[in-house]
């Protein structure tokens, strides 16, 4: 077991601590937070409900995928997005 | 499968996703890329720890604020003129010589990002959160935070209604120090419960 006290040192650091492994999750926490608060009226609680499930959903995934997952569960379920659009932008 | 040595790997399957959604939500005009970017900077240049030091060097030199501070912690630290997200229902819990606390989020990452900025990787991996509540002193003592036997540990399980912080004990021979000082000696691991200052 790992508990990955000194991580990988991909930015950003903040203050000394890490808190992301690659800039992509960097990027896709900073989507979502900017969702929550252009879209949501910076309320985190549908987003939190979403982050909830998806980690229980497969406690074993790495935090940022059930983070990603639980963005476009929050944007298809709220009718931002249609339910294949990621699937079908992937796709082409 | 193709494997390019000079440009590494492909990017994973949850990057192409993450990406494909800003994508998606920027052509949608939901948000823009500049949003993005703006969001980013003010958590990283606003949030961080250095406020729940603050916090903390204040209920050392202060004895009616720490008294405030473990009464109503979100009211306390705005006094202190943090407000931030995630801290609308703080409650601060001071370390004593017998009892000794740490805090972790079960079912995903609740964290008081007002007063510590955002999560470190271990907070959020099922290894932290699994084992401090099933081994406390075993996982503490991994961490480099070996705890007497005589010590109680008290586990505090964050949740969307409720975050907490840990007021450690001041460490001896600081008498002399300035408030100031004392908030520079103060770590984020001693407000999450998995150090000793």
């Amino acid at each position: 077991m790992t508990l990955d006290l000194d991580g990988a040192s991909a930015p950003p650091r903040r203050n000394g601590e890490l808190a992301f492994d690659a800039p992509w999750q960097y990027r896709v926490f900073g989507l979502a937070a900017g969702v929550v608060e252009r879209r949501f009226d910076d309320d985190w609680a549908p987003f939190r409900r979403c982050l909830k499930d998806a980690i229980a959903d497969r406690p074993q995934r790495p935090y940022w995928d059930s983070w990603t997952a639980a963005l476009e569960e929050l944007v298809v379920g709220t009718g931002l997005l249609g339910p294949d659009a990621v699937s079908r932008r992937i796709a082409d | 499968m193709t494997t390019d040595h000079h440009h590494g790997t492909p990017p994973a399957p949850v990057e192409r996703r993450a990406v494909a959604l800003e994508e998606l939500l920027v052509e949608q005009g939901l948000i823009s890329h500049e949003d993005i970017d703006a969001v980013q900077q003010e958590y990283e240049t606003q949030l961080g720890p250095m406020h729940g030091a603050r916090v903390v060097a204040r209920a050392w030199v202060d004895p009616s604020y720490r008294e405030r501070l473990l009464a109503n912690g979100t009211r306390a630290v705005h006094e202190l003129g943090i407000e931030g997200p995630e801290i609308e229902h703080l409650v601060v819990v001071a370390n004593s010589p017998e009892v000794h606390h740490v805090v972790v989020c079960t079912l995903c990452s609740c964290y008081p990002w007002g007063v510590l900025g955002l999560p470190p990787n271990w907070y959020k991996d099922p290894p932290y959160r699994a084992r401090v509540v099933r081994e406390p002193r075993v996982l503490l003592a991994e961490m480099g935070c070996p705890l007497e036997e005589s010590v109680e540990i008290q586990v505090w399980d964050s949740s969307a209604d409720c975050r907490y912080l840990v007021l450690p004990e001041r460490p001896a021979g600081t008498d002399g120090l300035s408030e100031e000082a004392l908030a520079g000696l103060v770590t984020r691991d001693s407000m999450v419960g998995v150090e000793v200052l």
